[in-house]
């Protein structure tokens, strides 16, 4: 057996463990296992690469590997719970721009730092020529996208400015990429103006990237991110076809597939079209509901934990707040603190809760709030009207009743939880802004609602210190 | 005998199958996690990067190469590394 056939057998082990690992991923139980047969696929895939590559000079590889781990490492040891979603966009756009680099240094490899007159077709072929522009595209686009969806998520940059002819300006960058590329590589002899035109190519994905996230909410930015990723799965691909790597074509082409999937059920649980999502919709209508608050009630947490200590059962509702606020753990506090009074105590997830679904789970679980506490939506909404307090902590448009009876808000037809048919609602909360959508919130005036205002840590634990004192 | 380009086609469209049909009905606790891995999944490029800076040289090519390399890398280890963390927060229920 040649080494070529042994690798080719072993690069058949990595792709069955990534198809299983991803599949895997996609259950609840199985997960955990899931992403670490994916990583083992990954482990085994740089292995048969080393292989082949056989006997070179290792200074890079090892350098390169041991930087890049390093910086992995750290940056996932820094992180807190609440940056996970800024932390994923990151990396994808990391992993993007490596698509579009390993491209760019192919080209320069193989074609600018060649001596003598020749184009990119004669040095590479016709196949690698094209999927290089390609890669190059993508990948950069990723990059510059995922950066912006980053600063998004963070709240760096808040504003989602409209860009003129969006479309079209689209439309116009990717043709003057593409075509500018093409004739790069497919007509320009002179290596030194091929490398400046594909240079200009960069900066025009660059500029793709950007245009595409801009005037994309915050709201929205896990649908992006995911979008993203497919992409940047799509920019591997297109690597592989350029470096004629079986291996790196399949991994990334599973990736593009599986992330639009994804996109799109991520799509589905927030109850919003694709294109909805990319033409950046959402809160445009804001201006509409901007409306000042009228009859609105407070109270502080004494008069709030002496209704709670009187609750036969309680439902929790948090949102970004919780997160932002790091008060998962007071929140268990409170929770333990009613249960121990013989309270029923629930926790109410709204699948988009926080900056990407599935936020609220990570962060209580970080708290171990036992699973058995935690309710999705569908399960936990016809339980609000035999309940007597609701308390939402740091959530606002997923509590939000005009999606149900406003049919003209930017969040009508949301699904929501619906926490005003509680008996009465606390809402835990700094002050009275909007939440992403930009809107007021109708149930911040219901009769039947108290505002408790403060940081959601503070008065999670006041309230909790309350429960326990009143023993 | 087909040649490489139609193999390579034929390998692109049948993964773009096998990837559009193994995702289907995810719960919304895994998305983000899902995600996450997928994406450092994405970081698979890093075996495009590795079979290219086998040289000493340190040429613009082989300094875009490194440079991928290194991006590749905190890709895949950073984003296993991360979904794992979510994930792990999962399982620690009793």
């Amino acid at each position: 057996m040649t080494i070529t056939e042994l690798t080719a057998l072993l690069a058949l082990g990595s792709i069955a463990l990534f198809v299983i690992g991803l599949k895997r991923l996609s259950r609840v139980r199985t997960a955990r296992s899931g992403n670490a047969l994916m990583a083992g696929g990954m482990l085994l895939a740089v292995l048969i690469t080393l292989l082949e590559i056989g006997l070179v000079d290792y200074r890079w590889i090892i350098a390169g590997l041991l930087i890049g781990g390093g910086i992995g490492v750290a940056i996932v040891l820094r992180a807190q719970a609440t940056q996970m979603p800024e932390i994923v966009a990151r990396f994808n756009g990391f992993g993007g721009a490596a698509s579009a680099l390993v491209a760019l240094s192919l080209f320069w490899l193989a074609v600018v730092e060649v001596p003598g007159e020749l184009t990119t077709v004669d040095a590479l072929g016709g196949t690698a020529a094209v999927t290089l522009v390609l890669s190059v595209l993508i990948g950069t686009a990723t990059l510059s996208g995922s950066i912006l969806a980053e600063l998004k998520l963070r709240g760096t940059l808040s504003k989602d400015p409209r860009v003129p002819l969006r479309t079209a300006v689209m439309a116009v960058l990717v043709l003057v990429g593409l075509g500018a590329g093409f004739f790069a590589m497919f007509a320009i002899a002179d290596t030194g103006v091929a490398a400046l035109v594909v240079i200009g190519v960069v900066v025009a994905s660059l500029l793709v990237g950007i245009v595409l996230v801009l005037p994309i909410g915050g709201a929205d930015m896990p649908v992006v991110i995911s979008l993203l990723n497919s992409l940047s799965g799509l920019a591997a691909a297109a690597t592989g076809f350029a470096l004629s790597n079986q291996l790196l074509i399949i991994a990334g082409t599973i990736v593009g597939a599986a992330g639009l999937i994804l996109t799109q059920i991520m799509c589905v649980a927030m109850n919003r079209s694709l294109v909805n999502v990319i033409a950046g919709s959402f809160g445009e209508a804001g201006d509409v509901e901007h409306g000042e608050y009228g009859h609105v009630v407070s109270a502080d947490a004494e008069s709030a934990a002496m209704v709670l200590e009187a609750a036969g059962s309680v439902i929790i509702v948090p949102g970004y707040g919780l997160a932002a606020a790091r008060a998962q753990n007071a929140a268990y506090d409170l929770a333990r603190a009613l249960i121990d009074r013989g309270t029923q105590v629930r926790f109410a997830i709204h699948p988009v809760a926080g900056r990407m679904p599935g936020h609220m789970n990570v962060v209580l679980a970080e708290a171990e709030v036992p699973y058995e506490l935690l309710f999705e939506m569908s399960e936990i909404n016809p339980e609000f009207s035999q309940t007597d307090v609701a308390i939402v902590v740091g959530a606002n448009d997923v509590v939000n009743p005009a999606a149900n009876d406003t049919p003209g808000s930017p969040i009508a037809g949301m699904p929501i939880l619906e926490v005003e048919n509680a008996r009465r609602v606390f809402v835990i909360k700094r002050s009275l802004s909007p939440g992403y959508a930009g809107i007021k919130n109708a149930l911040f005036e219901r009769e039947h609602t108290v505002m408790l205002f403060g940081d959601a840590k503070e008065m999670l634990t006041e309230l909790a210190g309350e429960v326990t004192q009143a023993r | 005998m087909m040649g490489p380009l139609l193999v390579s086609l034929y390998v692109f469209v049948l993964a773009a199958f096998l990837g559009f049909e193994l995702i289907n009905k995810v719960p919304p606790t895994l998305h983000t996690p899902l995600m996450s891995g997928a994406n450092a999944m994405s970081g698979i490029t890093v075996i495009g990067a590795l079979t290219l800076v086998t040289v000493a040289s340190p040429s613009v090519g082989v300094v875009l190469g490194v440079l991928a390399l290194i991006l590749a890398t905190i890709n895949v280890v950073g984003g296993f590394l991360v979904t794992d963390r979510m994930l792990a927060t999962f399982g620690g229920r009793k």
